[in-house]
């Protein structure tokens, strides 16, 4: 019963330097959460209603890079959050939003110090994230389709890695 | 050894949270006089405007408490606690004795002594019993009547406005939500009411609810009467520090708690709405009434209750409301003040509000009306005090984020640190 101590093994980070700015990583993303998993065309061309990226790609040209959720050790998500919606898992340590209780209050998105929840309005009103692509269980769509490999994961050592308290 | 935490709510999850971080075994024992599953507070709003339903509203899933090995005693009041011999005494005359105490008692409404307030159809607007009766009489058509432009208020306005009731609102104050918003933002917000047929009454005063038995309207103080068939009064709340009032517990708005969420009296916790503890951009211990506070409070209370040594006093208000079509975010300072300079921007045809708060060169707060979505990391700059004098006049434009912010701080917050 190893309850709220799990943390994320894995983590994914951005190399700006590599960042091309393409958005592959988004389409890849939006592609591995629609319900054609994966597939590019189909997501594309059948879905009239696609899932928002869970990247968020900053740009101001030529600077640019992917940013996701971190599936922090201390998620002030979690911990914000007012329904419960948003839940750390005990034994994976992912961050995940049960998108039926989410209400889209978005105090969630008010209390992530990487500004990486978006507010998934058109689709359903809840707040979306990343989830390690933890349901299709293969490497992250946007880490495996990098074309230059600006996005790598890296193990959680919890160096470096910050608390919330 | 045993923990018994008085109150059922956010801090009081957060607090059982935080005791199975470092002890898996020793039994915990919650007191509630609410007789529900922890809920959702602010769900309230949701499931009277049909939102959601009864068995969504709970804040934990079904076997929270199974799996936390929690002992539960609801639908009692905890009456008198005996710091000497360390028990709480409840309503029935049961005596529980405990080991740590967590007093998470919460906030209750601000009632003031208005003439006719106990008459029926008069409803506050904190508990889920609440809703469960304003819903027999919130029929589509009737009229209601809201005491208080304030953020629960205003959750209630929306909801019955959800549920076809004509609303009015009422508030003393010249603009609503008075607290967060200022001239500008407020009338954002009351266009927006107005769009749902909401009308709004400032700069008034209740003189005294009307009616026989039952209220029947309002009058107030400049003699215009009003006509209705309920009333809900939310005119604020405050820490329910009912329960240890006159004792040698120190309270002051509410009971004052050091970082590590004790109070004065050995082996006694406090957390959340009840609490008075350290607000990070004040400098000072103040009430919070907020979840993400509560919750801390409580998680940090937990630990410390269960041998831990954790310190908690980065707490500050901050708030998400959506209200209607309009997405509002507000954190930290939230109105002018010694030292402070405010930046705003509005762009009236999009319908964006900004209004930043600066102080020696560190945000110390903000205003958000419906660009909010990389609100978190404006948060996360009050929290970690970053000197923004290098990038001020980058916040709130678009497309801000960690690409706005100078090469070193950004690597430090996001490439790893
Ligand atoms: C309509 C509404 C909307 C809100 N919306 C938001 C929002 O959007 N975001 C946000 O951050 N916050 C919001 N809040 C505030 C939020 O609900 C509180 O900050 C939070 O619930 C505080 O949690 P708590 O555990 O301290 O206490 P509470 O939730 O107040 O619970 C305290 C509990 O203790 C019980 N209790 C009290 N005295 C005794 C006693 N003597 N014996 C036994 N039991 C007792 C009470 O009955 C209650 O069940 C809202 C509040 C309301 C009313
Ligand atoms: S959403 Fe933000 S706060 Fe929550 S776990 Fe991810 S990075 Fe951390
Ligand atoms: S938007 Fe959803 S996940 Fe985020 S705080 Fe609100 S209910 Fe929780």
């Amino acid at each position: 019963m190893d309850n709220f101590n799990a943390a994320a093994q894995n983590r994914i980070y951005t190399k700006e330097e590599v960042c091309v700015g393409c958005r592959l990583c988004e389409i890849y993303c939006i592609a591995a959460h629609s319900e054609y998993r994966h597939d590019l065309i189909k997501t594309f061309k059948k879905l009239p209603k696609r899932p928002l990226p869970r990247i968020i790609v900053e740009e101001d040209r030529p600077v640019s890079f992917g940013l996701q959720c971190r599936h922090c050790d201390e998620p002030e998500c979690v911990k914000a959050c007012i329904t419960g919606a948003m839940q750390k898992d005990a034994k994976t340590g992912i961050v995940i939003n049960d998108t039926k209780r989410c209400i889209g209050c978005w105090t969630c998105i008010l209390a992530c110090p990487y500004g990486v929840i978006k507010r998934d309005y058109d689709n359903k009103k809840v707040a979306s994230k990343c989830d390690l692509c933890i349901e299709s269980n293969i490497e992250p769509a946007c880490v495996k389709n990098c074309p230059n490999e600006a996005l790598y994961i890296k193990p959680n050592l919890k160096v470096g890695i910050r608390s919330t308290q | 050894m045993n923990y018994v935490i008085i109150g059922n709510s956010v801090a009081a999850v957060g607090a059982v949270e935080g005791i199975r971080k470092q002890d898996k075994t020793t039994p915990i024992i919650i007191i509630s006089d609410e007789p529900y599953h922890a809920y959702s507070r602010p769900l309230i709003s949701y499931y009277l405007g049909r939102q959601v339903t009864q068995e969504s509203i709970y804040y934990r899933t079904e076997d929270f408490y199974r799996v936390n090995r929690v002992e539960l005693i609801l639908g009692i009041k905890a009456q008198q606690v005996d710091f000497d011999r360390k028990e709480v005494i409840l309503q029935d005359g049961r005596r529980i004795n405990y080991t740590k105490l967590l007093i998470a008692t919460g906030g209750k409404p601000l009632i003031p002594p208005l003439e006719g307030i106990d008459k029926q159809n008069v409803f506050n607007f904190s508990k889920f019993d609440d809703v469960k009766n304003i819903e027999k009489v919130a029929t589509e058509g009737s009229k209601a009547i809201v005491v208080g432009a304030s953020f629960s208020g205003l959750k209630a306005v929306e909801a019955l406005v959800q549920r076809g009731v004509k609303v009015t609102v009422i508030d003393i104050m010249d603009r609503i939500m008075p607290r967060v918003f200022d001239e500008a933002a407020s009338q954002m917000a009351l266009k927006t009411l107005e769009k749902y047929g909401v009308e709004i009454l400032l700069k008034s005063t209740v003189q005294k609810i009307l009616g026989d038995k039952t209220a029947c309207g309002i009058l107030l103080q400049d003699g215009r009467e009003l006509f209705c068939d309920f009333i809900i009064l939310a005119m604020g709340i405050r820490c329910n520090t009912d329960l240890v009032k006159d004792t040698k517990i120190n309270i002051n708005r509410g009971i004052i708690v050091d970082n590590k969420m004790r109070t004065n009296v050995p082996d006694v916790y406090a957390a959340g709405d009840v609490a008075e503890g350290y607000n990070f951009i004040e400098q000072r211990n103040t009430e919070i009434p907020i979840i993400p506070n509560a919750y801390k409070q409580g998680e940090t209370a937990g630990e410390n209750m269960a041998g831990a040594d954790k310190i908690f006093d980065k707490g500050f208000v901050m708030n998400s409301m959506p209200l209607f079509d309009l997405s509002i975010v507000s954190a930290g300072v939230s109105a002018p003040g010694e030292g402070i300079n405010i930046k705003t921007i509005y762009d009236q045809g999009k319908n964006i509000y900004k209004k930043f708060y600066i102080k020696n060169n560190r945000l110390v707060g903000y205003l958000l009306i419906n660009d909010i979505d990389r609100a978190g990391i404006y948060t996360d700059l009050i929290r970690r005090k970053v000197d923004i004098s290098s990038f001020e006049n980058k916040l709130g434009k678009e497309g801000f984020g960690f690409i706005s912010l100078p090469k070193e701080l950004r690597k430090h917050i996001i490439l790893e640190g």
